[in-house]
C-alpha cells in the first residue's frame, strides 16, 4: 500500500504534461506489484469476455466449420446467414418463424411494463415520503420483505387470480406480474430519492394550495430525471430478461425473446444447428447489452440503488 | 425526518375531530387511493397468496386445489422423493460454493480495481456486462462451450491435447460445477461493484492511520475495512442468497435438470409439480420448503437490521 500511497501523490503529474522534477522519484509502471494485479484482471476479464467471442464467432460460422471442432477460431468466411435463419425460420417445435415474433412480443411486454411499473411505484414513494398514513410504513416493511419470497411460493395463487380476471395467458397478465414484482424494488428506489428532495418544496406547494397530484405532476416528477432513467434501466433489462413470469403467464402466442431463444435451443429436434443457437443467444443478448453499454454508470447506479434495498 | 408535517395540516382541514372511521378512510385520501395498487399487492399478493400456498399445501390436491386436508402428507412423500432431495442437496452445494466463490471473487475484484489501475473503467465494464444478460442467454452460451465434443474440450483434444477432459456438464458429479461456472460469470461483476462501492465508502483517513501504524495492506483489509464493510457484506449475502433459493432459469437453460437428474433445484421441481406434473398439493409443499429456506436467511438478518430499536431506514 506504501506504493499505492507514492503513487497517489504523484497522480497530478503524471496525467498531465511533464512538469520540473519535484516530489518523490516516480515508481516505474512495471513494479512486481503492478505486473500481479493486471495480470489477475487481464485473467479475469479472459473469463468474462470468452463468452462473447465465442457466441458471435460461432453465430458467423457455417456448420462444417463448427464440427470441425475448434471452438478459438475465426471465421473463415463470416456470414449472416446463421442470424438470418435464427431471426426468421429457426423452428421452436412446430412453428418456424425464428426469434422474430419472441421479439415483438417482449416489446409488447416490456414497454408497458416498465411505464405502469415506474409510474405507479413513483406515485407509491411519494405517498409514502410526502403523504404518510397510518399504516403506509408496515405496507412498505412487508413490500420489501415481501421482494424475497421465492417466486414460486406465489405463482399458483397468481396464476388463479389472473384467470379469474380472465386475462390468463395475455399479455395483461404478464404486465400486472411485473408490475406487481417491480414494485418493491422501484418503490424503495422512488423512496429513497423523494426523501432526499428538500421538504421545503413539498411544504411551499401545499401552502400554495397545490394537491396531491398536481405537486406530483408539476413538482415531484420534473425533478426526478436521474431516478427515472435509473428505474428505467433496471426495468428494461429486468422485463427483457425474464423467463418464468412469460413461461407461465404470457401463452404460447405471446411467449418473449428469452422463452423462444429456450426452446428454439433446447427443444429443436434433429441435430442441432450450434451456429443458428448463437446468433439467436445474441439476438436475445442484444437489447440488455445495448441498455448496458448505452447507459454506462447508469446501469452501475441502477445497481447500486437496488442493492441498498432492505 | 420521522415527522413529515403534511398530513397533519390535512387533517386540519376538515371539521374539528373527525371519528376514528373518518381519519381512517378519508383523511389524506388521494394518497390512500394512490397507494392503493401498493396495498393491494402486499395485501393480496406477498400476504395473501403466500398463506393461501402455505395453507393448500396441507391438502391432497391434484389437478385443481380442491383437495381436502391431509396434514403432513405432502410433506412426508416430498423428502421421500429421491429427486426432491437431490434438488435440496444440489442447492446447498451449489449455493453455499455459489455464495463464497461470488463473495471472494467479488471482494478481491474489487480490492484490485480499487488499487488506482489504469483503464479501471474498462476493466469493470468488462465484469460487469455478463450480469445485464438473462440467465438463459447465460445457460446457452456456456451449454455451448462446455459441449463436450466441439467445445472447449473438443477443441483442445482437436489441438493435440488428447486427454484434456472438461465433460462437467455432462457428468453427474461435475455438472453443478459447471453451473457453478456459469453462475459465476454472470453475478460475479454485481458482487464486484456492490463491493467496490463497500471499499470506497472507506474513510481514506483509516487507510492513512493503518499506514502511519505500519499494518501491512493485507491486514488492514482483513482486520479493519472488511469490518467496517458490514453492512455491504450483509446486503450482498442477503441478495446473493435470496437469489440462489430462487435459481432456475440458468438450470432450464444451461442442463435442465441432467444429466438425468443430477441437477435439479427446488424451484424447477415446484414449477413441474405445478404446471407439467398435474401434482399442486406437492408442488405448494415444495413451494413452501423453499419459503421456509428464505425466512431461515431473512429472519436473522430482519432481527439484526430493524429488531431492537424498531425501523431504522
Amino acid at each position: 500500500m506504501s506504493q499505492t500511497a507514492t503513487m497517489a501523490g504523484s497522480a497530478p503529474a503524471t496525467s498531465g504534461e511533464v512538469v520540473e522534477a519535484r516530489g518523490p522519484r516516480p515508481k516505474p509502471f512495471f513494479t512486481p506489484r503492478k505486473i500481479v494485479i493486471y495480470s489477475v484482471l487481464f485473467f479475469f476479464s479472459l473469463y468474462y469476455l470468452f463468452p462473447l467471442y465465442v457466441m458471435v464467432v460461432t453465430s458467423l460460422k457455417t456448420m462444417p466449420e463448427i464440427r470441425f471442432g475448434n471452438i478459438f477460431a475465426l471465421p473463415q468466411a463470416p456470414n449472416f446467414d446463421a442470424w438470418v435463419k435464427a431471426w426468421s425460420s429457426a423452428c421452436t417445435g412446430l412453428n418456424c418463424q425464428g426469434l422474430s415474433p419472441g421479439f415483438w412480443n417482449s416489446v409488447k411486454i416490456t414497454i408497458p411494463s416498465t411505464i405502469v411499473s415506474i409510474f405507479i411505484a413513483a406515485v407509491n414513494g411519494y405517498a409514502l415520503i410526502n403523504w404518510r398514513f397510518k399504516g403506509s410504513e408496515i405496507f412498505f416493511a412487508i413490500l420489501i420483505f415481501g421482494s424475497f419470497i421465492p417466486y414460486q411460493v406465489m405463482l399458483y395463487p397468481l396464476v388463479m387470480i389472473t384467470r379469474e380476471m380472465k386475462i390468463f395467458g395475455t399479455l395483461q397478465a404478464v404486465i400486472l406480474i411485473h408490475t406487481v414484482f417491480g414494485m418493491p424494488i422501484l418503490t424503495l428506489l422512488f423512496r429513497n430519492y423523494f426523501a432526499s428532495l428538500p421538504q421545503e418544496l413539498f411544504k411551499a406547494a401545499r401552502v400554495d394550495g397545490a394537491g396531491f397530484w398536481r405537486i406530483f405532476f408539476e413538482i415531484m416528477l420534473p425533478m426526478s430525471l436521474p431516478i427515472f432513467v435509473v428505474a428505467l434501466i433496471l426495468q428494461i433489462t429486468g422485463i427483457w430478461n425474464d423467463f418464468l413470469f412469460g413461461v407461465v403467464f404470457a401463452g404460447t402466442q405471446n411467449a418473449p425473446m428469452t422463452v423462444q431463444l429456450n426452446n428454439i435451443v433446447n427443444s429443436a429436434q434433429g441435430t442441432p444447428e450450434y451456429n443458428v443457437n448463437m446468433a439467436a443467444t445474441v439476438l436475445t443478448g442484444l437489447v440488455p447489452l445495448a441498455v448496458y453499454f448505452i447507459s454506462g454508470k447508469w446501469f452501475v447506479r441502477g445497481i447500486a440503488a437496488g442493492a441498498v434495498k432492505g | 425526518m420521522a415527522d413529515t408535517a403534511a398530513p397533519m395540516e390535512a387533517g386540519i382541514e376538515t371539521v374539528d375531530r373527525p371519528g376514528l372511521l373518518q381519519r381512517l378512510f378519508f383523511h389524506n385520501l388521494p394518497a390512500k387511493i394512490a397507494a392503493l395498487p401498493m396495498v393491494a399487492t402486499v395485501l393480496v399478493v406477498f400476504v395473501g397468496c403466500t398463506i393461501w400456498t402455505v395453507y393448500y399445501s396441507f391438502t391432497n390436491s391434484k389437478l385443481l386445489p380442491t383437495g381436502k386436508f391431509v396434514g403432513f402428507d405432502q410433506y412426508e412423500r416430498l423428502f421421500a422423493t429421491s429427486r426432491w432431495n437431490v434438488s435440496v442437496w444440489n442447492l446447498v452445494l451449489y449455493g453455499s460454493m455459489s455464495l463464497v466463490f461470488t463473495l471472494v471473487i467479488g471482494f478481491l475484484l474489487a480490492v484490485l480495481i480499487d488499487q488506482k489501475i489504469r483503464f479501471e473503467s474498462a476493466f469493470r465494464t468488462i465484469m460487469l456486462y455478463p450480469f445485464a444478460l438473462s440467465f438463459i442467454v447465460t445457460g446457452l452460451v456456456w451449454q455451448w462451450i462446455m459441449n463436450p465434443t466441439l467445445g472447449l474440450q473438443g477443441t483442445l483434444r482437436n489441438l493435440g491435447w488428447t486427454n484434456f477432459s472438461f465433460d462437467w456438464i455432462a457428468n453427474p458429479r461435475m455438472v453443478l460445477f459447471a453451473m457453478l461456472i456459469a453462475g459465476l460469470w454472470h453475478g460475479t461483476g454485481f458482487c464486484m461493484v456492490l463491493m467496490l462501492a463497500g471499499l470506497r465508502g472507506v474513510d481514506d483517513e483509516v487507510w492513512k492511520a493503518a499506514r502511519v501504524d505500519g499494518i501491512p495492506t493485507w491486514r488492514t483489509y482483513i482486520s479493519i475495512v472488511i469490518p467496517m464493510m458490514r453492512g455491504v457484506l450483509i446486503t450482498a449475502i442477503v441478495i446473493l442468497g435470496s437469489g440462489v433459493v430462487r435459481l432456475y432459469d440458468l438450470v432450464v437453460a444451461l442442463t435442465n435438470g441432467g444429466p438425468g437428474i443430477s441437477s435439479e433445484v427446488p424451484a424447477k421441481y415446484v414449477f413441474n409439480y405445478m404446471f407439467s406434473g398435474g401434482n399442486i398439493g406437492q408442488g405448494l409443499a415444495a413451494a413452501t420448503m423453499m419459503l421456509l429456506t428464505v425466512l431461515i436467511i431473512m429472519v436473522p438478518w430482519a432481527y439484526l437490521e430493524f429488531g431492537g430499536k424498531g425501523k431504522r431506514t
